[in-house]
């Protein structure tokens, strides 16, 4: 997962938008830890629809857990997962 | 073996004129010998932590609604929550309203929200008073509070209203957590020398929706919730009777609550929900507490 990709921009300007993040997203890197940053759990729910709002997936029971969404790389590979790539 | 029947003990608890059916769900009147084993169970609680000096405290069943707002309540619990409307209108709005009343038809539309809702959690309350640096060593509080959820259940145990023996305490990480973990193993001390099949458990609470999903996982992991159960009305799912819960910086950051290193507080808090401990108690040793065990017997009524 590169910085440039479209998937990982799309992740990127959604944690800008919901993910009350402390740090600017762009200067986080693809392992950076989201809640470490400032994240707080109500923060990732909000973060959760607005992905599948955006690629328009469903995330399983077994995926709505924190590490899943703990950092761009383990976002972007649940997304990838669902979108059957 | 015991045999679990939600129905049956509902009607044995009836018939025992431990609990008065009000019409409603998740809501009933109590009894003399079920208030009495309540008192004497919280008197118990009470001797048993007098060496903790917790400052005493009473709260009505209402808090500020802008305490639930700040909290984050309606985002992680808008399912529980019950918030006090009434009337604000003029005469000819309020013949309105006797109009529809009488008529059979919905009027809540006509009532607006007022300043104050259900209190939900025993501890609530508590928190805006400790805004500032809290002394060295932190505080510790004790309260007895009604509490509201919004549930109703023809199951006993799942109550609309109940109250719930609460210590809260507020600290350094360290003295917030050692406090927990010594009153869970006092907690689980007491309810097994009473006779009762407790054991305690990794728990979490029960947030809305599917983005709730990832709240309670969190809180699993993180183990911040945990539970002391006891089989009332199931042996597979046991009765959660007492619940602990790290709060970390959750309400320091949002009360500007503060130890005197200049850090943001944490908080735990627990509670025992006094009705379930006492219906515990009855399907443990049945009705007719003068036949309970000896041993139950004497540490409650001594």
């Amino acid at each position: 997962m590169t910085a440039i990709d479209p998937m990982t921009q799309k992740i990127r300007r959604i944690l800008k938008d919901h993910g009350r993040l402390s740090k600017d997203a762009d200067s986080l890197g693809a392992e950076s830890d989201l809640y470490e940053a400032g994240m707080t759990s109500h923060a990732s729910v909000n973060v959760m629809l607005a992905l599948e709002g955006e690629f328009n997936i469903e995330f399983p029971d077994h995926m709505l857990k924190r590490s899943v969404f703990d950092s761009i790389a383990s976002i972007g590979a649940a997304v990838g997962e669902l979108q059957g790539g | 073996m015991t045999e679990y029947d939600t129905d049956k003990f509902y009607e044995g608890l009836v018939k025992h004129r431990l609990i008065i059916p009000v019409g409603v769900q998740g809501a009933f009147g109590r009894g003399a010998v079920f208030e009495d084993v309540l008192e004497r169970f919280n008197g118990l609680v009470s001797q048993l932590s007098k060496d903790d000096r917790a400052e005493v405290y009473t709260f009505p069943p209402i808090i500020s609604r802008s305490v639930l707002e700040r909290v984050n309540y309606l985002d992680s619990f808008p399912h529980l929550c019950g918030a006090v409307y009434s009337f604000f209108g003029k005469e000819l709005q309020a013949l309105a309203l006797s109009k529809r009343v009488h008529d059979g038809e919905p009027w809540g539309d006509m009532l607006g929200i007022t300043d104050v809702v259900l209190n939900p959690a025993a501890c609530y309350p508590v928190y805006p008073s400790f805004t500032g640096v809290v002394p060295k060593g932190g505080r510790l509080v004790t309260m007895l509070n009604w509490v509201y959820r919004h549930e109703p259940s023809p199951e006993p145990t799942r109550m609309q209203s109940f109250r719930v023996r609460e210590f809260v305490r507020v600290g350094t990480p360290a003295e917030v957590v050692e406090w927990r973990d010594m009153w869970l193993q006092r907690g689980l001390d007491l309810l097994t020398s009473l006779g009762l099949p407790a054991r305690s458990d990794v728990a979490s609470d029960p947030f809305f929706g599917r983005g709730g999903k990832i709240l309670a996982a969190g809180q699993k992991e993180q183990k911040l919730k945990f539970e002391v159960l006891v089989p009332v009305i199931s042996a597979e799912n046991p009765t959660a009777v007492c619940s602990f819960n790290f709060h970390q910086e959750h309400f320091g950051s949002t009360f500007d609550i503060r130890t005197p290193d200049g850090n943001v507080a944490n908080t735990a808090c627990l509670g025992f929900g006094l009705e379930r401990i006492v219906m515990a108690l009855f399907k443990t040793h049945g009705f007719d507490p003068e036949l309970w065990p000896k041993e139950a017997r004497q540490r409650l009524w001594p």
